[in-house]
């Protein structure tokens, strides 16, 4: 491993060193979808941060699971079960190293993101917490990192508290300073905003919690698709990710916990799986991680996933960092030449995301009309509504990019993007 | 899919122009439509006169359909009776949502919006401040949504 803080470093500083880019028409070819043709036009596919489109690789690892190997895990004593068992547990080893983990007892796995963060705030924060008692979160949150809050303060009586975020669409440090108290009892924060592309120095925020004792969750959704992520170098308590967003598949996540932490945390749903014994009396909670894992896992999902990441480790996380940065870079600069359009989101770090509005045209609109020429990206509040009103706008255009994409997709985009002014500006 | 089957001269008109697009202060009823979607909101407002619609107006933000369609709303309804409105929304309904079941040329400028039918995702943008009439004529206090 190289050092613990040059692992953790976004793209933007990862490009500058030089990285080679991936070969974009190769890489094209790992992914059957990207052949087909939207409204007579070839698939141009902007919304990767909503969701990634899946190398044949993945596909290939969930059929040949079901057609070769499939059979219920942990249970049975005969060979098929024994061969899922070992393929379900030889993947979460995958996600344990992808992330850094110290042990797979550290590796929960979850339908994804959001499923991640309840369990966090109704397993480790709803006991801990009552009246008086502050989380905080930022103004970049997806509401998947805001409403699971907001239902545990709302039982427990505990406040929410929220960082601002400054004109460019950075989290404000020194305010966050401010929050601080010894009344805060969690910090719950983007790792990279999937509304404006924001990449948080996390780093220091958790460096200032844990001076205080407070722990970290981080949401992670739109960071491990595009950086190499090492939860010890972060050196934060809990990192929840989904696998759709990075080339997996849906209903599938991971839960990082600190195991002193998820120790001490009461099982979140019951089941099987979940249990060592159980008699009508008593029952007795079964070790980590299978304690946070009731019923039968997706374990096509986690197959699947960590072929994913094994598709993405080949390819290289530097260069994929490196790739989508150019990606960026080119994009900026081609929309910021469209007249009156405006960026939203101009913090220096970033990831391969351009959201934007256009005068006179809705970005609903907008949306309608690029799908014509065969452009799919994403038009609303992005499921992050308090960054709307923030800019006090009531949706945003969003293209988003994947090491996939190409110069010549952006190209169509701003080319899609003249049709639509023209049309209706 | 034709773009121009969508946005029409008449849609993209009454979406830089929106007609009756200001407050009333004297309206007799008031109900707000919000689409969570895409983000649009209105404000519709109407002014009766006995059991005829005297005034109709609307504020708010949204995409070009919605804004358009709130626009020929307004212009569409004033002066007719609050049945002759219902009977109108139910023929909107049908245009938008129905393939060949309404006369179209009994609907006027309205006819326009006959293209959204062959967009799904957009049928919600025409047809929100069709709800949100709906609403304000029966004094539903509720905010509409389309969800």
């Amino acid at each position: 491993m190289s050092t613990a803080a040059s692992m953790v470093r976004p793209g933007r500083v990862t490009a500058q060193l030089a990285t080679p880019p991936v070969d974009a028409e190769a890489v094209r070819r790992d992914f059957p979808i990207l052949a087909r043709e939207v409204n007579g036009r070839p698939l141009c596919y902007l919304d990767n941060a909503a969701s990634s489109q899946r190398p044949r690789a993945v596909i290939d690892a969930i059929s040949r699971y079901y057609e070769t190997s499939h059979a219920n895990v942990h249970r049975g004593v005969y060979r098929l079960s024994q061969e899922a068992t070992d393929l379900f547990e030889g993947s979460r080893e995958t996600l344990r190293r992808f992330i850094n983990a110290r042990s797979t007892r550290e590796v929960v796995f979850v339908r994804g993101t959001t499923e991640a963060v309840n369990l966090v705030a109704q397993s480790h924060a709803r006991p801990r917490l009552g009246a008086g008692d502050e989380i905080l979160i930022s103004w970049l949150e997806h509401h998947a990192n805001i409403v699971p809050w907001q239902m545990v303060c709302e039982q427990t009586g505990a406040t929410l508290r929220v960082i601002p975020i400054t004109r460019s669409g950075e989290v404000d440090f020194e305010a966050f300073v401010g929050l601080l108290n010894d009344r805060t009892r969690l910090l719950a924060l983007s790792h990279v905003s999937n509304a404006l592309g924001t990449v948080v120095p996390v780093q220091r925020f958790i460096q200032e919690a844990k001076r205080r004792g407070i722990p970290v969750l981080l949401d992670g959704a739109q960071a491990t698709p595009h950086m190499r992520v090492d939860v010890q170098a972060l050196d934060c308590d809990f990192y929840a990710f989904s696998g759709h967003k990075m080339c997996g598949p849906t209903g599938i996540g991971i839960l990082y916990g600190r195991e002193a932490l998820l120790e001490k945390m009461p099982p979140w749903q019951g089941g099987g799986d979940m249990i060592l014994a159980v008699s009508f009396e008593r029952t007795i909670y079964n070790a980590l991680p299978y304690k946070f894992e009731a019923g039968t896992p997706h374990i096509a999902g986690a197959i699947g996933l960590a072929a994913a990441v094994d598709y993405l480790e080949t390819l290289g996380m530097e260069r994929i960092a490196a790739t989508e940065h150019e990606l960026l870079v080119y994009a900026t600069s081609r929309l910021s030449g469209l007249p009156g359009l405006e960026i939203i989101g101009t913090a220096p770090d970033k990831a391969a995301v351009v959201s934007f509005t256009l005068p006179g045209v809705h970005p609903h609109d907008l949306g309608t009309i690029l799908d014509a020429e065969g452009v799919a990206i994403r038009t609303g509040h992005h499921c992050a509504m308090p960054v709307m009103e923030f800019y006090g706008v009531p949706a945003t255009a969003r293209a988003s990019f994947a090491f996939y994409n190409t110069r010549a997709e952006v190209d169509r985009l701003v080319d899609a993007i003249a049709v639509a002014q023209e049309m209706l500006g | 899919m034709d773009l121009k089957d969508l946005y029409r001269d008449v849609i993209v008109d009454h979406n830089r122009n929106p007609r009756n697009f200001r407050p009333m202060a004297d309206a007799d009823r008031r109900a707000e439509g919000f689409n969570p979607l895409c983000g649009d909101r209105l404000t519709l407002y109407v002014k009766l006169d006995g059991d005829r619609i005297g005034d109709v107006s609307f504020q708010g933000s949204g995409c070009a359909i919605s804004v358009a369609s709130a626009s020929l709303l307004t212009e569409s309804v004033r002066g007719r009776t609050v049945a002759e409105a219902e009977q109108l929304f139910d023929r909107m309904h049908s245009l938008l949502t129905r393939d060949g079941e309404v006369d179209s040329g009994s609907l006027g400028k309205l006819a326009a919006l006959s293209g959204v039918r062959e967009f799904p995702a957009r049928v919600k943008c025409a047809s929100l401040c069709w709800h949100t009439l709906e609403s304000a004529l029966h004094r539903a206090a509720e905010p509409v949504s389309t969800e």
